[in-house]
């Protein structure tokens, strides 16, 4: 059988492309999954706080993936679950999927269009090298929150946290209410990479210091971690002598960034883009490769799942229409990251796909105070958007309407932060 | 008068507010983008409240922890007494999205309640 469509990954940007996919007039969409169920990381983010955009109510994470394994399963869309997909090939008008699972052994599967929703995972103490012995009780904050949501574990009782990010925030109020001791939450920026919400109900709320422009200069304990020496940084994020401190504890959680997992879309030859780690992708989430897509935390790092959901409907969308032959191929915008942005999804757009408005997400570098994002076609100014503070944890949502974007033949949309006017 | 700053926390925007009390019991709000904002800030100075998203023990499920929480905020001085009574509750699957684990947490008339649906293994 040849499948219409094949989603990489069941977590929630999966799960909603594969919905619209199917009610958009795919028949043959199947979901692979390498998990042992559907829902991806949301099944360990018990925290509420999902849904306000998509659902206007405020759910946990797994009464949101609950949202769309439901309607899964009320489509009837098969998926395959403790499935590892392990290649993917373009032969032209079809894909083939290679993949493995105990029960089929090694299957290859053809499809005529591929969503690639792998999501991201976690950077770990490797990747930012603390010098310092390699203990147990050093985690992800991640793995630590699925021992405790999911396994019933608790990692350890007195616990400093390395990063800012949500993640960090979430587990340090988490680890709190299971009763352990979080001495400090450790910043190396001078502000936090996680949401303020979640600065005021995780950290603030339980009074649990957040030090900023502070890292992690050694880890000590040769077999259970014994204490980490921390130390303020300058503005040039080096160490600033004789600051440092010792803090005895049992457990370091980092929360020091997410990378989106793309071994497969790389083996593929698919481009990808060195800013956000992800695809390279147009206005329906379509990638370099014709007729795979790729939406979520794949392509860049949300922060919230809602907005995955909204770019997951896209590459549903866009998934078939190129199946049906209605996806215009020609590119007539790039963008590009101008004066304070860090990133803009999609980096290209292809006006006749357009319905009525194109999403830009963005980040800023750096905090800014009363200042506006401007987007320009040569030098002319096409859009503002303002708002109150830019912060960097905060993904910007740009609208430009169709009819504005129409008035320009062609070129490139530059995203750059001013002053406003 | 009293003036205090906060960021509000009803959804992730965080629009920082400041509320002053004009006189005893009538606040001045501003700074809000929503008509939550308000609300939210007085809560803040007269009972702040949380919703509490833990997990409860279940047997005979695929995993050994089933996610719950608060159906409705809780007054935040009960939290770690709301926790004490929590972590004492044993279920059994199978369990579906919204099933009553603890009624009537500590007598605040508010129960707690599963957040998702666990099958029997």
């Amino acid at each position: 059988m040849i499948y219409d469509v094949v989603i990489l990954g069941g977590g929630p940007a999966g799960l909603a492309a594969a919905v619209e996919a199917k009610n958009a007039g795919a028949e043959n969409v199947l979901i692979l999954e390498r998990d042992r169920e559907l829902g991806g990381i949301l099944n360990q983010c018990i925290h509420n706080g999902f849904g306000l955009h998509t659902f206007n109510e405020e759910l946990t994470g797994p009464e949101y993936a609950e949202r769309y394994i439901d309607q899964v399963i009320a489509l009837n869309i098969p998926y395959l679950l403790n499935t590892m997909v392990l290649d993917l090939h373009d032969n032209g008008a079809l894909k083939s999927i290679h993949m493995i699972n105990e029960e089929n052994g090694y299957l290859i599967i053809e499809a005529r269009a591929v969503i690639l929703t792998m999501g991201c995972r976690e950077r770990t103490s490797g990747a930012i090298g603390i010098p310092g012995y390699r203990p147990s009780g050093v985690f992800t904050a991640g793995t630590a929150q699925r021992f405790i949501n999911m396994e019933g574990y608790l990692p350890g009782k007195k616990v400093v946290i390395l990063g800012s990010g949500d993640i960090g925030l979430i587990m340090a109020r988490r680890m709190t209410l299971e009763g352990a001791h979080v001495q400090a939450v450790c910043e190396l920026m001078p502000y936090s990479n996680g949401l303020v919400r979640n600065i005021v109900q995780c950290l603030d709320d339980y009074n649990i210091p957040l030090k900023l422009s502070h890292t992690i200069t050694f880890i000590h304990g040769k077999d259970r971690l014994e204490g980490v020496t921390i130390a303020k940084v300058d503005e040039k994020l080096k160490v600033i002598p004789k600051t440092e401190e010792f803090i005895p504890c049992d457990t370091l959680l980092l929360s020091v960034g997410l990378i989106p997992e793309n071994e497969i879309t790389r083996n593929a030859g698919i481009v990808i883009d060195n800013r956000t780690n992800g695809a390279i992708v147009g206005e329906l989430r379509q990638t370099s490769m014709p007729g795979v897509f790729a939406c979520g935390n794949v392509v860049h790092v949300h922060d919230l799942v809602d907005f995955v959901s909204e770019e997951a409907v896209l590459a549903g969308k866009g998934a078939v229409n190129y199946i049906n032959g209605d996806l215009a191929s020609e590119v007539t915008f790039t963008t590009s990251n101008g004066d304070g942005i860090g990133y803009v999804v999609p980096q290209q757009v292809a006006i006749k796909n357009v319905a009525d408005k194109v999403t830009f997400y963005m980040r800023v570098r750096q905090v800014f105070q009363d200042q506006v994002v401007n987007a320009y076609i040569g030098d002319q100014l096409i859009a503002t958007k303002k708002e109150p503070k830019l912060l960097p944890a905060e993904m910007i949502n740009f609208n430009i309407t169709k009819d504005v974007l129409a008035q320009y033949p062609a070129g490139e949309i530059r995203f750059v932060v001013e002053e406003a006017r | 008068m009293m003036k205090k700053e906060l960021t509000c926390i009803v959804c992730p925007i965080g629009c920082q507010l400041t509320i002053a009390e004009k006189a005893a019991g009538a606040y001045d709000v501003t700074g809000h983008t929503c008509k939550r904002g308000p609300q939210y800030a007085i809560n803040e100075m007269t009972n702040p409240t949380r919703v509490i998203p833990t997990t409860v023990v279940i047997k005979n499920a695929m995993l050994p922890r089933l996610p719950v929480k608060t159906a409705e905020p809780i007054p935040k001085g009960q939290i770690f007494d709301a926790m004490a009574i929590i972590n004492q509750v044993v279920v059994e699957a199978p369990i579906k999205t919204g099933d009553v684990v603890v009624k009537d947490l500590l007598g605040l008339g508010i129960d707690v309640v599963a957040t998702r649906t666990m099958d029997k293994n």
